[in-house]
């Protein structure tokens, strides 16, 4: 790890060059990341950039970025490896009757069968990477049990190989949409960190960051209504993506302010849900409506 | 590999033994956190200057709390802990504060202007700058002492100092145009003011005493369900959210060790065709989560309201898991309430929808079980078969009227399963007007006044089963 940061500041500065602003938990978090080698389990409601961290740390770090998408009934042979049977089959074949079964045995487990999946590529990897495991609340505990080994030595046993040792030594990201509760025994190796949504002047930054060319005033009027709205405990409240879409929907059509009318058109952009919909109009249709005292209601 | 390591030389051992204490405090509250977690701690306080406050926190943070709700404890435990440490320190050392700044506070209590200090923390609590909040504490606190109505009781001394000073979280219109406060206050902000105020308020109470007062546990409440009529939205959502999580691995938990246990004949058979009729393959039986059809009665009369409304609240929020649901509510009358869940969300919305347009009070607001089966028999008695689940909730006071303990057998006896809550404890029971004993031979009765009891009830309720 010769490029690893050596302070918080240094982190915070990186991530903020490769466009992501980071609060200072996570800045904080992803530098004793680097500096301990310890798995960060991050955990947050969707969208608000959990996935986007790692890929800005891959970044930052100048490192390549292997991701395990998880889902359900995720396995061993789709993570870590599998042998290739075809390739090991085929083998077989073109060896011929001569050769004994002990020879053939030796051979057609080798490296060469060897199919590697994305946690056996970030461990055997040449090059130091950083590791997404992605939305490790989807798959099965016993999915969990068996990143245990990988997480804490950053080994892999093969039965028919033996070990495989981390050569270099990946930061590992592991994210979680909080939907189910994981096993301590994960929550022990990890570094834990909550990224909620953001206050209002760290999301206006966000938002700036990504859609420049919105006015100043419109901006900072569509966040306050994205917090309004994140208040009314939706099915699916806006995430940061869903702020920032909506920036360029207004931006596009050259919108100078968010009244009812034009609110009441881009709904759709940071609201998903049919009865959310609804919700929303009502509680915060209404406030935008150009008799009502606006800053009175877009401060609260 | 950076290896954890013990603490070093560099660090006193004082560090070491207050984070140990800490770690202690931590699981006297719940938060479990273990020697590992302990260790790495350490190893990140290396890395860390414990200089910077906020830095240090989140480090500490990151190790030892490992869920939202472990979170929100070990910010109250971190409060109290060191504030407490601190102040202990102090007394230790002979440190007064007094001794340095006193008379000049005492002095600028006297000079400043009331008007001016509360524009200054108005504004102060728009820019959120926590020192100035803190230094703006401390002068309140110093010009309040000088009017001499501090009443020696934190808490009321902390509600006074805001209302005199005219802090509010809603707009004021009467104010002039300038005043900071006139859009009101940020609500965060009046808390934390609030809370430094409290701090600073502590902090003299200590000097003066020259003892620390007795430490407190956390407060009970957010693990008792709530009983006065102040309900707490926060805390319905924080038990249904851990209540989906906790059932979502519940089922994995119960699929490791009970796959093996039944064999599924048929499967297995058609399974051996394969291998010519061998049955060289078993088949096991699915375990299914169970979804059952549920009917809820809850009584709001005034004794249980709160208890009945978030019970309600909880399961309506958990509603797909169940396959049906449908919810009464009683008095001395009987009154479906699901669709009021369909439409509303929040939680005092529905305890005032509940209130107002349930009708469920005829004259005198006692309640009356025995007419309130029969009423419900005849609700339901064409929906009910042996696989719906009925739960009452209900303290099962009487108020002397006749319990018709008949009719409710009637019903446990057509449905399949039959629950009681009661929202008081045992101790209870079968006291003076409750007569729980005659029902609970017709069903399975549980206590039901914490949230603990509350989840361990919902995770009896749907644990998987093995499909028949």
């Amino acid at each position: 790890m010769a490029d690893a940061p050596d302070s918080v500041q240094a982190v915070a500065e990186g991530l903020r060059e490769v466009g992501y602003l980071p609060a200072q938990a996570t800045a904080l978090v992803s530098f004793l990341a680097c500096k301990l080698g310890k798995p960060i389990l991050v955990e947050g409601p969707a969208g608000v950039g959990k996935t986007e961290l790692a890929k800005a740390l891959s970044k930052v770090l100048d490192r390549r970025l292997v991701r395990l998408q998880c889902y359900e009934g995720l396995d061993e042979a789709k993570a870590l490896y599998e042998w290739n049977y075809r390739k090991q089959l085929l083998r077989i074949q073109t060896e011929g009757r001569s050769t004994g079964w002990d020879d053939v045995q030796d051979d057609i487990f080798g490296e060469e069968f060897l199919l590697s999946r994305p946690l056996m590529d970030a461990i055997t990897s040449e090059q130091p990477v950083v590791l997404l495991i992605d939305e490790i609340d989807k798959t099965d505990q016993e999915f969990e049990a068996m990143l245990l080994e990988l997480l804490s030595d950053f080994q892999i046993s093969i039965p028919e190989l033996g070990r495989v040792e981390a050569r270099t030594h990946p930061v590992v990201l592991l994210t979680s949409n909080n939907s189910r509760e994981l096993t301590e025994a994960l929550k022990r190796r990890c570094l834990y960190l909550w990224l909620d949504y953001p206050e209002l002047e760290h999301e206006l930054a966000i938002v700036r960051l990504h859609v420049p060319e919105l006015q100043e005033t419109v901006m900072r009027k569509l966040v306050e209504i994205i917090g309004m709205v994140r208040d009314l405990d939706l099915k699916k409240p806006p995430s940061i993506a869903e702020s920032i879409d909506w920036g360029r929907a207004l931006l596009l059509l050259g919108a100078q302010d968010i009244d009812a009318t034009v609110f009441r058109e881009t709904l759709s952009v940071i609201v998903k849900h049919r009865t959310d919909l609804d919700v929303v109009a009502e509680r915060v249709g209404v406030k935008l409506d150009p008799t009502a005292d606006l800053a009175a209601h877009s401060r609260t | 590999m950076r290896l954890i390591r013990a603490p070093e030389g560099d660090r006193s051992a004082g560090v070491a033994a207050h984070l140990v204490e800490f770690c202690e405090q931590l699981r006297v509250e719940g938060v479990g956190s273990g020697t590992a977690e302990l260790l790495d701690a350490f190893a990140v306080l290396a890395e860390i200057p414990w200089t910077e406050p906020q830095d240090f926190r989140e480090a500490l943070a990151a190790t030892l709390a490992k869920s939202q709700e472990d979170r929100r404890i070990f910010e109250l435990v971190f409060e109290r802990f060191f504030f407490r440490a601190a102040e202990a320190a102090a007394l230790r050392e002979g440190v007064r504060e007094g001794t340095q700044t006193g008379p000049d506070l005492a002095e600028l209590g006297q000079q400043i202007d009331l008007d001016d200090l509360r524009r200054e923390i108005a504004a102060a609590m728009r820019e959120g700058a926590e020192g100035t909040l803190r230094d703006l504490a401390r002068l309140a606190i110093a010009a309040f002492g000088r009017r001499g109505d501090g009443s020696g009781v934190i808490g009321v001394d902390v509600q006074r100092i805001r209302r005199a000073l005219g802090l509010r979280s809603e707009p004021q219109r009467e104010l002039p145009e300038d005043d900071p406060r006139r859009a009101g206050v940020p609500r965060d902000a009046l808390r934390r003011f609030e809370a430094l105020l409290r701090r600073e308020l502590e902090r003299g109470q200590i000097e003066r005493t020259e003892k620390l007062p007795p430490s407190r546990p956390l407060n009970e409440l957010d693990r008792a369900l709530p009983s006065g009529p102040l309900q707490d939205l926060a805390a319905v959502h924080r038990v249904v959210a851990q209540l989906k999580r906790r059932l979502k691995t519940q089922g994995q938990e119960n699929r490791g060790h009970s796959r093996h246990a039944h064999v599924d004949v048929r499967r297995t058979m058609r399974a051996s065709l394969q291998t010519g009729g061998v049955p060289a393959q078993l088949r096991f039986k699915p375990v299914r989560p169970r979804r059952p059809e549920i009917y809820v009665l809850c009584d709001v009369s005034t004794s249980v309201t709160s208890a009945s409304v978030f019970f309600l609240s909880v399961l309506h929020a958990l509603h797909d898991s169940f396959r049906k649901m449908r919810s009464f509510v009683f008095i001395e009358r009987i009154s479906e309430v699901t669709d009021v869940f369909d439409r509303e969300r929040d939680f005092r919305a529905v305890s005032e929808a509940i209130g107002r347009d349930a009708g469920v009070a005829d004259v005198s607001g006692y309640t009356d079980y025995g007419r309130v089966w029969s009423e419900f028999r005849t609700l339901v008695e064409d929906d009910l078969h042996p696989r719906a689940t009925v739960i009452v909730l209900g303290d099962a006071r009487t108020n002397g009227r006749d319990p018709r303990a008949d009719i409710f057998a009637q019903v446990a006896a057509a449905a399949g399963r039959t629950f009681w809550l009661n929202p008081e404890p045992r101790l209870y029971w079968n006291y003076g007007d409750s007569v729980i004993a005659t029902y609970e031979r017709h069903c399975q009765a549980f206590e039901c006044w914490t949230t603990v009891q509350l989840e361990d009830f919902v995770k009896a309720l749907t644990r998987p089963v093995h499909a028949a």
